[in-house]
C-alpha cells in the first residue's frame, strides 16, 4: 500500500505543501504538516516541499508475464464515418510521427470497419508506415462490441507500444473499453503528449479540475500507453501524395451474434450543431434576453460557417436545445475563433472553452469576466453589434 | 428491476480557483458537492423505478466524507446507499475504480441496469462508466440522452445516445451500463421527509475485507497510469478590449479576425 511519509523533524512548517495540494489532503497541525484521508498520492507535496521532508512510498512491481520490450511502434486509431476520415486523426497521425520518429520505430494507422481501404492509403498519405486493417459487416458502423473485438485482436496479436484515440464520443468510448479489457492504462483528453528523452515513456499531459490544474502522467509498467487526446490540439498535417505503405489485414473474431447492440437509427444534425468539428462558434448566453432572438446569432454563424453554441443559462431557459450548450456541463470546444455574445464568462462555461485559439468577447458590463480571457473585447450592446458585425461580414465576403 | 447508480463526490468547481500571485489553488471553503451528471444518473434511476418497480442502490468510492452525497441520493428517494472507502483505495486511477465499484456492484446482486454520469467534473475522464461495463461483462451505452424504452420481458433497452453530428438511436441486451448526459430529465428536489430519513439512514461503509478484491488491483497499486506531475496552467492572457465607436471597432475586430485565416 502506498503511503505519504512526512519527516516531522525535517518540516519546517512552511505551508509550501498545503498551498500545493490540489486535494486539500495536506493540514498543519501545530508546526508542522500532517496528511489526511482525501490524499491521493498525486506527489506535487514531495516537489513542492524545499526541504524535502516528504516521502511518497509505493511499491514497485512489473505486470507479471508482461515483457516491456516486446512492445514496439505507436499506433493511430483512424477515427472514420461515411469513408471520411475524422480530422482529429489526421491531427494524431501527424502527432504521432513526431512520437514514432522520437522512438525511432514505426507509425501505424488502426482501422476497423466496412470497404474503408480507401482511408487506409489516405492515412498512408499524411504520415503512417503501415495499416493494420480489419473488414467486416459487422463493423460498418461503431458499435463497442464489434469495434472492440477488433483492436484487442490487433492489439494482442502487433503489440503497439503507444495508442492514441481521438477524444470523441467515439473515442472514449471505445478506448476506456479497449484498456480495461487489456488491462492498461488510459489517460484521457490529453492536450500534450511528448516522448521523455530518458526513459523514452509517452509523457500525458491533460487539464483536470475544468482546466485550473494540468497533470502529467506516465504508464510505466503496463503496454501499450493509451491516450484519448483532444480534437484541433494538434496541427493537420501535410498530405503527401508519394508516400506508400504497407496494408495487414486481419479478421474480426466475431460474429454478429456476439454484439450485444444494434443501433436502429440515425438522426443527423446540421451543421451548426457540430461543435466538435467547427473552425467558428457564435455562442448566445442569458444576454439574448430571449428566444426570439436567438436568430442574431445563427445569422452571424450562418455568414461566417460557423456553429451555433449557448451558455448554460440559455439552454435551461429553453431558448436553444442541449447540443448547443457549451461548458462543464455540456461541450468542450476549440475552436479557431469562439464569438461569445452576452455571456458573462462563468468559470463553468470557460472551462468548456478557455484553450479557443481566438476568443472574442461582445459584452455590455466591461466587468464581465469573459473579457479576462478574451482576446479581443467590445463593451457594446449585442443587439446593435451583432447585425453590424453580420452586415459588414456579409458585404466583405460578399455573401 | 435493481438498478446501481454509481456516484462521486467532486470539489464545486465553481471555488476552485488559481491565485493569480502565487499561481496555486485557491480552496478556501470550497465545497464539495455531487458530480453533476450524476444526479441526472441517479434521477434516472428513480423515473425507471416507478415505471418499471424495482430499487435503486447507490454507490459511491472515496474518503469518508463521501458519505454525504449518499445522502442526498436517499433524500430524493434513492432505496439503498453503500459507501466503499478504505485507505487501500486512496490514489486509484480510472482502471481501478472501475475494477473496485464492479465488485462492489457483484455484491449488490444481480443487477438490470448500472448507470453513471458522463463523466465527473474533477477528473473529466470519462472512463469510469466503459471501464465498470468492461468488468462486469456488460454492454454500455454511453452518453445516453434519453431512454425510450425498457422491454424486462425481453430483456432489452432502447435508448438515444447524443453524438456529435447527431442522435444514434441504439437497443441493448440487458443487463446494461448508461453515462448520462444533462439532457435526460430533470432532477428532483429533496423533500423535507426524504431528508429527515437520509439523516437517520444507517449507510454501510464497505472496506477492502468487505469485498472480493485482489489486493493489488485496487488504490494507487492498482493503478496503470500514474501523475508524476501537478502544476497549474499558463493563464490565458485578457487581450485587447477595443475601445471606440462600434463603426470603428466592428471593422477592426474583422481586420483582427481576418487575419486568423479561418473566415473563408
Ligand atoms: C455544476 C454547474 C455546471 C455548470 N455548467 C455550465 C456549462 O456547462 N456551461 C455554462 O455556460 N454554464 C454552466 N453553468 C452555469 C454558469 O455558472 C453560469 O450560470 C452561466 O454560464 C451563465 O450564463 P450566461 O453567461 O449566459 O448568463 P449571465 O451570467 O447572466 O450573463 C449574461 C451576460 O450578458 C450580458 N448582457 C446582457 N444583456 C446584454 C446586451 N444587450 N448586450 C450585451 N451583453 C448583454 C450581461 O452583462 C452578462 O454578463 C454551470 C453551473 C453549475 C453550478
Ligand atoms: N469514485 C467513484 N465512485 C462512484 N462512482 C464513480 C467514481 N468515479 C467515477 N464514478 C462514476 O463514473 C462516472 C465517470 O467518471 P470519470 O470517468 O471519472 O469521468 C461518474 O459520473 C460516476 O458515475
Amino acid at each position: 500500500m502506498a503511503r505519504l511519509l512526512i519527516d516531522e523533524g525535517a518540516c519546517t512548517g512552511c505551508e509550501a505543501c498545503v498551498e500545493e495540494c490540489p486535494y486539500a489532503a495536506l493540514e498543519m497541525k501545530g508546526d508542522v504538516a500532517t496528511v489526511n484521508e482525501k490524499c491521493t498520492f498525486c506527489g506535487a507535496c514531495v516537489d513542492a516541499c524545499p526541504v524535502e521532508a516528504i516521502v511518497l512510498e509505493k511499491e514497485e512491481k512489473g505486470v507479471e508475464g508482461l515483457d516491456i520490450s516486446d512492445y514496439k511502434d505507436v499506433w493511430v486509431f483512424i477515427e472514420h464515418k461515411r469513408e471520411r476520415i475524422a480530422n482529429v486523426s489526421f491531427e494524431l497521425l501527424g502527432e504521432g510521427r513526431k512520437l514514432a520518429d522520437a522512438l525511432g520505430c514505426k507509425l501505424s494507422g488502426m482501422l476497423l470497419g466496412d470497404g474503408v481501404e480507401e482511408c487506409a492509403r489516405e492515412a498512408i498519405k499524411y504520415g503512417a508506415d503501415k495499416v493494420y486493417l480489419t473488414e467486416s459487416p459487422i463493423l460498418k458502423e461503431y458499435r463497442t462490441d464489434a469495434y472492440t473485438a477488433g483492436a484487442v485482436n490487433l492489439i494482442k496479436q502487433y503489440k503497439p507500444e503507444i495508442v492514441i484515440f481521438g477524444a470523441t464520443t467515439q473515442g472514449r468510448d471505445f478506448a476506456g473499453t479497449i484498456a480495461t479489457t487489456i488491462c492498461t492504462g488510459l489517460t484521457a483528453d490529453c492536450t500534450g503528449l511528448d516522448i521523455d528523452p530518458e526513459t523514452k515513456l509517452l509523457r500525458q499531459t491533460r487539464p483536470a479540475f475544468g482546466g485550473n490544474i494540468m497533470a502529467t502522467i506516465l504508464c510505466q509498467k503496463h503496454r501499450p500507453q493509451m491516450a484519448t487526446v483532444r480534437p484541433k490540439v494538434f496541427a493537420m498535417p501535410e498530405k503527401d501524395d508519394s508516400r506508400t505503405g504497407e496494408i495487414i489485414r486481419e479478421g474480426l473474431p466475431i460474429g454478429e451474434d456476439k454484439v450485444r447492440t444494434k443501433i436502429l437509427e440515425f438522426l443527423q444534425v446540421d451543421q451548426t450543431v457540430n461543435l466538435m468539428d467547427a473552425e467558428i462558434i457564435v455562442s448566445g448566453g442569458r444576454g439574448l434576453g430571449g428566444i426570439k432572438n436567438f436568430p442574431v446569432i445563427r445569422e452571424l454563424a450562418n455568414v461566417l460557417g460557423g456553429a451555433v453554441g449557448a451558455s448554460r443559462a440559455a439552454v435551461d431557459a429553453g431558448w436553444i436545445p442541449y447540443e448547443h450548450q457549451v461548458g462543464q456541463t455540456g461541450r468542450t470546444v476549440r475552436p479557431k475563433i469562439y464569438i461569445a455574445c452576452g455571456i458573462s464568462g462563468a468559470i463553468q462555461h470557460q472551462a468548456g472553452m478557455k484553450t479557443s485559439e481566438i476568443i472574442v468577447a461582445i459584452n455590455k458590463d466591461p466587468e464581465a469576466p469573459i473579457f479576462k480571457i478574451a482576446t479581443y473585447g467590445i463593451v457594446a450592446d449585442l443587439f446593435q453589434a451583432l447585425p453590424m458585425l453580420t452586415q459588414e461580414f456579409k458585404k466583405r465576403l460578399d455573401r | 428491476m435493481k438498478i446501481v447508480v454509481c456516484i462521486k463526490q467532486v470539489p464545486d468547481t465553481t471555488d476552485v480557483r488559481i491565485d493569480p500571485e502565487t499561481r496555486t489553488l485557491v480552496r478556501e471553503g470550497v465545497e464539495s458537492i455531487t458530480n453533476p451528471f450524476d444526479e441526472y444518473a441517479v434521477e434516472e434511476a428513480l423515473l425507471t423505478r416507478e415505471e418499471y418497480g424495482g430499487e435503486v442502490h447507490i454507490i459511491t468510492m472515496g474518503p469518508p466524507q463521501a458519505i454525504e452525497v449518499l445522502k442526498n441520493a436517499l433524500a430524493v428517494g434513492a432505496d439503498y446507499a453503500y459507501l466503499i472507502s478504505d485507505i487501500a483505495f486512496a490514489g486509484a486511477d480510472t482502471w481501478a475504480t472501475a475494477y473496485t465499484l464492479a465488485q462492489a456492484i457483484k455484491k449488490i446482486g444481480t443487477v438490470d441496469l448500472v448507470a453513471c454520469g458522463k463523466q465527473a467534473i474533477d477528473g473529466d475522464t470519462a472512463q469510469v462508466g466503459p471501464g465498470v461495463a468492461t468488468q462486469l461483462g456488460m454492454p454500455q451505452l454511453t452518453y445516453v440522452s434519453k431512454v425510450r424504452e425498457i422491454d424486462l420481458e425481453n430483456k432489452r433497452i432502447v435508448v438515444e445516445r447524443m453524438l456529435e453530428d447527431g442522435k444514434e438511436i441504439i437497443e441493448s441486451s440487458l443487463p446494461a451500463l448508461i453515462t448520462v448526459v444533462k439532457d435526460i430529465n430533470e432532477p428532483r428536489l429533496p423533500s423535507l421527509l426524504g431528508i429527515k430519513k437520509a439523516a437517520k439512514a444507517e449507510i454501510p461503509t464497505w472496506t477492502i475485507k468487505d469485498l472480493p478484491l485482489d489486493k493489488v488491483k485496487c488504490g494507487l497499486e492498482g493503478s496503470p497510469t500514474e501523475v508524476v506531475r501537478v502544476f497549474t496552467p499558463e493563464p490565458r492572457e485578457g487581450g485587447e478590449i477595443l475601445e471606440g465607436e462600434l463603426t470603428e471597432t466592428i471593422p477592426l475586430l474583422m481586420d483582427k479576425l481576418m487575419e486568423a485565416k479561418v473566415i473563408k
